[in-house]
């Protein structure tokens, strides 16, 4: 019952947050690009609930439009992420032999490199726009669905149903697109929320080190980073775009908790 | 366990060939090229020309492979062009500071989660197990980006216990180390729980409390032994995490270690530098892989017959 709870209120922060993030041009109560140099540093008061960075301009606003990035960029690495692990490990799975052996020593090479240092290393050479964010965190994050995705099948192709399709006369394609991937979705919903937290983190982290979204386009990550000059003098530059990216985070950790034990309930602990 | 060595070390070759093709792959083949990257768009041809050439990216693209793979097994990694030092001497200068920092911060890590993890499991569905629950979940939601500024503000501007930056002396040790350590604390402080929970209704913990232990022995003793495997392959598995979060981490404390280098060489164009960082640090992170299988074996003769 309280893990119910937990999980009902991981959704609806994230669900705020979320919308939040889609309606930013309605909600800011200001031009996120407006400067006022001026008011620059200005503490939270006033229109200005947040206060105001560097450049005089609106933290709230500039948060609300930050949610926009890490949520698209997020989502997007997920997405592209999970399809290609799924697919790949699945096939994997299902057809075991030389493709299997081979798709496992590719992803050790991957799982050779720790956290988020594989997209570290690709966003130094590539330009920094967002579409290149979201590719170099799906070059790594497919490795763990493709893992998943492949233990599920090895399950999966013994059973009972998967037999009767094959008895059936339906051709390997088939099997894995209407019987194993309906079959393997559940872990792949809990593992895509734990990723998503991990793929907001990454995009946050690389924006932080310069690597991510450039200036002026709104990012939590490079808030932090902006704000890291004037923590004696201004610590609301950090505290609100950090006090974002942990709330998303850890909305998506308690959905991600709840959605195994309600998907899982093996798991349960 | 020589015969279980020898298979993990033979095991090993085929991911360290597969790691250096892989940084050789990102930094050669991804599209875009380095030489514009480094001097931008507005360079004169005779300039690029000259870096392309200091680069040996005039080569075709297997000699390139065939000389950076042969560079690798003498153990040189290149030449940085910013400093024209070694990039093997640069790396090995900076390394005793991250290893200094890694394990400062296991450390934090078991300082924190076994005490909690035990506590919680001892007194599971109490208060203390569900304020552990709570710390777990928010030390995993803290990216280290954000707490070691926010750890700033507090302990080092505010109260003045602790240097804001740099490497100098114990004291500048500790808030880089609490940062990275505290989300690896909280996973660690889960499975600890979870461990534990599994091993506490076994008949040895009954006979152990049975012949009266105290409660202090039986679960530090006897149960957490026993449980100590999946938190040591956790561990393991987490000081991947650990040493990217390095990365962060030395750049908020201007720590001088291996992930602070590895951000000045991309912020300084130095392709040669980035990619003697990725490598090093990818190699560590498979060292450390290789000796968790090992003391998993070493603790579980079982693993070992697999």
């Amino acid at each position: 019952m309280r893990r119910k709870a937990a999980l009902w209120i991981g959704a609806a922060v994230l669900a705020a947050l979320a919308l939040s993030a889609v309606a930013a041009p309605i909600l800011s109560p200001h031009d996120p690009y407006a400067q006022r140099l001026a008011e620059g540093l200005a503490p939270p008061g006033g229109s200005h609930p947040f206060g105001q960075d560097k450049l005089g301009r609106d933290i709230a606003s500039r948060v609300l439009h930050g949610g926009r990035v890490s949520f698209l960029v997020g989502f997007s690495a997920v997405f592209v992420s999970a399809l290609v692990g799924v697919m790949v490990g699945a096939a994997a799975g299902y057809a075991g032999g030389m493709w299997d052996e081979a798709v496992m020593r590719v992803t050790d090479v991957f799982l050779a490199f720790p956290g988020i240092l594989l997209a570290i290393a690709l966003m130094s050479v590539l330009e920094p726009r967002l579409s290149n964010v979201a590719i170099s965190l799906a070059a790594f994050g497919w490795v763990g669905y493709a893992r998943l995705a492949r233990a599920q099948a090895l399950t999966l192709r013994e059973r009972e149903f998967v037999a009767a399709a094959r008895a059936a006369g339906a051709r390997p394609g088939r099997v894995l697109v209407r019987h194993l991937l309906a079959n393997l979705l559940s872990p792949i919903i809990v593992e895509a929320s734990f990723g998503m937290a991990g793929a907001i983190v990454a995009e946050s982290g690389l924006s932080f080190l310069g690597l991510g979204v450039q200036p002026p386009e709104p990012s939590w990550g490079a808030m932090l980073a902006e704000g890291r000059d004037f923590l004696l003098i201004a610590p609301h530059l950090t505290l609100f775009p950090g006090l974002a990216i942990a709330l998303a985070v850890m909305s998506l950790n308690i959905l991600g908790d709840g959605l195994r034990d309600l998907l899982d309930p093996t798991q349960k602990r | 366990m020589r015969r279980f060595l020898l298979r993990r070390l033979v095991l090993l070759l085929p991911v360290l060939w597969g790691v250096s093709t892989l940084v050789f792959l990102v930094t050669h083949v991804i599209p875009g090229d380095p030489v514009d990257l480094m001097l931008g768009e507005t360079a004169r041809p005779a300039q690029r020309e000259k870096l392309r050439k200091a680069l040996g990216l005039d080569r075709p693209l297997l000699v390139q492979y065939g000389e950076y793979m042969g560079g690798l097994l003498r153990g040189d990694l290149g030449t940085s062009l910013h400093q024209k030092r070694p990039v093997a001497a640069l790396l090995l200068e900076r390394a005793p500071a991250t290893a200094e920092l890694a394990l400062a911060a296991i450390a934090v890590t078991l300082a924190v989660a076994l005490p909690l993890g035990v506590a919680a499991a001892r007194r599971a569905g109490s208060i203390i197990d569900l304020a552990a629950g709570a710390l777990a979940v928010l030390g995993a939601s803290l990216p280290v980006f954000w707490l070691g500024p926010l750890l700033i503000i507090f302990f080092s501007i505010g109260l003045g216990w602790f240097p804001v930056s740099g490497r100098s002396g114990p004291l500048s040790l500790v808030l880089p180390a609490v940062t990275l350590g505290m989300a690896l604390a909280a996973i660690l402080m889960r499975m600890t729980r979870a461990s534990l929970l599994d091993v506490l209704p076994q008949d040895y913990v009954s006979a152990a409390r049975a012949k009266g232990l105290t409660e202090r022995r039986v679960l530090w003793l006897h149960a957490l032994r026993n449980a100590c495997l999946p938190i040591i392959t956790v561990l393991g598995l987490q000081l991947g995490a650990m040493l990217s979060g390095a990365i962060i981490t030395e750049t908020v404390f201007a720590w001088p270690g291996v992930g602070r280098l590895t951000i000045q060489a991309i912020a300084a164009r130095d392709y040669p530098l980035v990619q003697g960082c990725v490598l090093f640090i990818a190699g560590i992170y498979v060292a450390a892989n290789f000796l968790t299988d090992l003391a998993y074996a070493w603790l579980d003769p079982r693993v070992r017959l697999d």
